[in-house]
């Protein structure tokens, strides 16, 4: 039952107002609990992995040490394994260029894919969206032996070349129903304006809608990135010379032999990977949410 | 008694950058209709919030009833607020949402039922209970908004631009309306807006506010006569007061009050000539736009002529017009435009 | 002072010219052109293989013998007849419906803290976010160790708290019961900040005003998030489920580095048990077989609860 300020004593008033400021320190209290719980239990596994990188293995290998203490002197050894003695850096070239031509290609597809069922009032609009969506339904774990012929087929077999001819496949559905999103919050009159001024409707498209989609663009960039560089089991599935593998295959590869985990350099890696994509991501967060919003319940 | 008491009030934002709110003090009495008026960003909105509880001063007081409600959350204050934007429940029916507000202090069901159709009752949508928000009308949404105020029986309503979002036709029955409504409950009434013709037909005071501080306070009335500065005097009025520049004054005079020297009456009149350029016929008058150098600098102004002077005007040329002295007013030519004493202007 | 509206100079274009638009200007045409290349790609690489999938699970393709011939439902008997099929079927649902609760819940808490303002807020965010955009493989090793039989760190927390006696281990990944919630609990650990970005893009969509009206309606902080803010965001919940309830459908990164299915198939899920007999163990049309199950499950699912989404929105 909340109290009535205005119908008790000043003395009582006066009670209340010190019981509502407490409150309100204990809201922000635990705000700052929740979100530090929040992000240990998020971060923490990336936490130890920092610090695993740089264990002695016989600190390592020892079931009654700290873990997260360096109970040995710590050591750059795991670490510069991880670039000299394994092809690392062929790896994580790898992810970035396949997953920057792959983000390229999703673009080119997508982005007017989007435009023409968000936009150009097609009656074969709504029932193309919805053949989109069953097209996510069909998963990797299916396709990828039926593909696995396909890339045969094509003679890329064993090739980097053979993600980017099949990662799309994951990035231009989702991709497309991103943009849809993001397309919808432009206003019509934008491209009304440029047709009047003179530009054809792709004239109008190029120049006055892309700009104004950008940061949506930008949004579905890195997430499109985040999945290609995640991606498993295509890889996994088609390419096999170590040098022709991406960081998700690669580093398991390299340093899991049989039996043996080389653990530091592996972390080492992790930590390495997931840093700058998650930083980029967190730039851009805001403008993924905008998106998502204006396309979510439309869904 | 006064109801609402705002204390030297002190609203900052982005850490003390914005001063939307300058030290402030005010008082609405007991079933007063209190207008705060004022251009966008002038700090009305962020006072009507801060009297809500939605904001924390940085500085001063608030209190409702004469206790001190700063640092109280909303519900405690005994208020009730109507958004700009009505701000109705969109998953709730109408009757959901006039009840939610009696359903947050646990009154029983029979009694929410009766209260709300009583307040839906009072403002004439008891058909429209089933319905959802979506479904409505905007002057039926703004109804909505004001049975869910009504319903907690507030001592003080906020109104935030309630009429802003509907066209301008309703807007004037709409206006009348609420009149009605404020007469009939007698509920203090602290309403916001931009539009002086809305605060000059509502308000029992109107406090005009501009870059975070509350430049008047008075009756529609004195408002219009009796400006305190200038930018009372050009916000209030359409068209706004001529201001001509005369040796570091500024001499005042409304539109309505300069007319064909033949049409002032009494012996303390201003001659003013005036050189006709354009006019323009509006709702029966005649806004004739010209220009004026004799009693100060030379100056562009308007003239408001009623129907009912019909003397004959021709753009091109000049026409013997006058000021009644005592419509002359007299403001500080700097920064505040404050008012100052009458001066003899000779003739 | 009008200046003249026609100028003299400019001749009426020719007809022929103005019965033909320029492509770039004739929307149905234009809409055509732009879907076109998604369209045949995904035919190309999506469709085709999908029907091959279905052709193989009807076929005797193996890795030993690639040539197609017709073996009828066979591969499907087979799977039927192999209680392993019968279990990595049971545990994929209780994978998925478990997965799902926890990461829907977890996601909601995690989004109303994000939405929170409090400082550093950038910092948690980027914290927050490391699990799902790590690729799966890597953070899937990290955890192997963390679950590790012998060297856990969580282990070592628990016997310094008390909880686990000296020398002892949970065996995480090694016992039957427990490996299930470790691949439970990595899955949902991974998608969680996916799922509390895509929630706060629900919460950020409700109009500051409504719930501010509802503060000065009297409704304290938990009506406030029960009555209002959680009805609100439904459709949004259900499609994010949706979405997530698909991958988690048909993901198998995480059982096949954690556990490769095992302890004695305790932790198989159907997409890993494709893999495991379609590529590992050269059984091609076995494993399309038994991967064909994802597809009209994943059908129905979907259908429902577009359903229910549609019913929420109506209402």
């Amino acid at each position: 039952m909340v109290v009535d300020a205005t119908r008790i004593s000043a003395a009582e008033a006066a009670a209340l107002r010190r019981r509502y400021s407490r409150r309100h320190v204990a809201a922000r209290i635990g705000v700052y609990f929740a979100a530090i719980v929040v992000a240990l239990a998020c971060a923490g596994p990336f936490l130890w992995s920092a610090i695993t990188a740089f264990k002695q293995n016989r600190d390592l290998y020892n079931a009654d040490n700290n873990p997260f203490l360096f109970n040995r002197p710590a050591t750059s050894d795991h670490v510069t394994y991880l670039f000299t003695d394994t092809q690392f850096l062929t790896f994580a070239w790898n992810t970035l260029w396949v997953g920057v031509l792959v983000v390229a290609i999703t673009l080119v597809f997508a982005l007017p894919a989007a435009y023409a069922l968000a936009r150009l009032d097609r009656p074969w609009a709504g029932p193309l969206g919805i053949a989109i969506f069953l097209v996510y339904l069909i998963p990797p774990s299916l396709l990828f032996l039926s593909l696995s012929r396909v890339v045969v087929g094509v003679g890329l077999q064993d090739s980097t070349w053979s993600m980017v001819l099949v990662y799309p496949t994951i990035t231009i559905p989702v991709s497309v129903w991103l943009l849809m999103g993001f397309l919808r919050t432009v206003p019509k009159d934008v491209e009304e304006q440029a047709m009047v001024d003179g530009y054809s409707r792709l004239g109008a498209f190029a120049r006055a809608v892309v700009p104004l989609v950008f940061p949506g663009i930008v949004a579905v960039v890195v997430f499109a990135f985040t999945l290609t560089a995640s991606e498993f089991i295509y890889t996994l599935a088609f390419v096999s010379p170590p040098g022709q593998m991406p960081v998700s295959t690669g580093v398991p590869t390299q340093l899991i032999r049989g039996d043996v985990f080389f653990w530091q350099s592996l972390q080492a890696a992790t930590v390495l990977v997931a840093v700058p994509i998650a930083f980029v991501f967190n730039l851009f967060l805001d403008r993924f949410i905008a998106g998502f919003t204006a396309g979510a319940v439309k869904g | 008694m006064a109801v609402v008491e705002v204390r030297d009030l002190i609203k900052q934002f982005d850490g003390g950058k914005v001063h939307a709110i300058d030290g402030v003090n005010l008082t609405a009495g007991d079933g007063e209709y209190l207008v705060l008026l004022g251009p966008s960003g002038c700090g009305k909105t962020t006072l009507l919030r801060t009297i809500a509880g939605l904001e924390e001063p940085t500085g001063g007081d608030i209190l409702i009833d004469d206790h001190v409600v700063t640092g109280l959350p909303p519900r405690a204050r005994k208020i009730a607020m109507v958004f700009q934007s009505y701000a109705l429940y969109p998953h709730k029916t109408v009757l959901a949402n006039i009840v939610f507000p009696l359903r947050a202090v646990r009154m029983d069901k029979v009694e929410r039922e009766k209260k709300a159709r009583w307040a839906a009752e009072l403002l004439g949508i008891e058909k429209l209970l089933d319905r959802k928000p979506r479904q409505l009308s905007g002057g039926e949404r703004q109804r909505v908004a004001l049975a869910r105020a009504l319903v907690r029986e507030p001592q003080v309503f906020l109104l935030d631009e309630p009429l802003s979002n509907l066209d301008a036709k309703l807007r004037a029955s709409a206006r009348d309306e609420l009149k009605g409504f404020q007469d009939e409950i007698g509920t203090t009434t602290i309403y916001v807006t931009h539009d002086q013709i809305e605060a000059m037909g509502l308000g029992d005071r109107i406090a005009v506010l501009a870059g975070g501080k509350v430049r008047q306070v008075g009756p529609p009335t004195e408002i219009y006569d009796d400006p305190a500065d200038t930018f009372v005097a050009t916000f209030i009025g359409s068209p706004p007061m001529n201001l001509v520049p005369r040796e570091g004054l500024l001499v005042g005079f409304r539109p309505e009050h300069l007319l064909p020297a033949e049409h002032v009456r009494g012996d303390d009149r201003t001659p003013l000539p005036l050189a006709v350029d354009r006019i323009e016929y509006l709702s029966g008058d005649r806004h004739v736009y010209g220009t004026v150098s004799r009693i100060g600098e030379e100056t562009r102004v308007v003239a408001r002529l009623p129907a009912t002077v019909d003397t004959p005007i021709t753009a091109g040329e000049t026409h013997d017009f006058a000021v009644h002295a005592s419509r002359l007013r007299f403001f500080d030519a700097g920064e505040e435009g404050l008012r100052t004493e009458p001066i003899r202007l000779g003739v | 002072m009008a200046t003249p509206l026609v100028e003299a100079d400019v001749e009426p274009t020719p007809v022929k010219q103005l019965a033909r638009r320029r492509l770039a200007d004739r929307d149905g045409a234009l809409a055509w052109l732009f879907l076109m290349p998604s369209v045949v790609y995904i035919i190309a690489l999506v469709a085709i293989p999908f029907g091959l999938a279905i052709g193989f699970a009807f076929s005797d393709v193996s890795a030993g013998d690639p040539s197609f011939d017709w073996a009828g439902v066979r591969n499907f008997v087979r799977a039927f007849e192999d209680p392993v099929f019968w279990r990595s079927l049971g545990n994929t649902f209780v994978f998925t419906g478990v997965s799902m609760v926890f990461i829907v819940l977890f996601g909601k808490i995690l989004a109303n803290i994000l939405v929170a303002n409090f400082r550093g807020k950038w910092i948690v965010r980027f914290l927050v976010l490391l699990p799902w955009t790590t690729p799966v493989a890597l953070s899937t090793i990290s955890w192997l160790w963390l679950l590790d039989s012998i060297y856990s760190p969580i282990d070592w927390v628990l016997r310094q708290v008390g909880l686990l006696d000296k020398g002892a281990n949970m065996y995480w990944l090694g016992e039957p019961g427990l490996a299930m919630s470790s691949v439970i609990a990595v899955h949902v650990w991974r998608l969680v900040p996916l799922a509390a970005v895509i929630l706060m893009a629900g919460l950020v969509a409700i109009p500051r005003d409504i719930d501010e009206a509802a503060k000065v309606d009297g409704a304290g902080y938990w009506r406030r998030m029960f009555e209002i803010t959680i009805p609100l965001v439904l459709p949004v919940i259900a499609v994010s489920a949706l979405f997530g309830a698909i991958f988690t459908f048909t993901d198998m990164a995480v059982v096949r580095i954690l556990t490769r299915g095992g302890p004695n198939d305790a932790t198989q899920v159907l997409s890993s048990w494709a893999f495991y007999r379609g590529i590992d163990g050269g059984d091609v049309a076995g494993g399309a077989a038994i991967a064909l199950f994802l597809f009209p499950l994943l059908l129905a699912a979907a259908v429902g609860i577009l359903r229910v989404v549609r019913r929420i929105e109506v209402s």
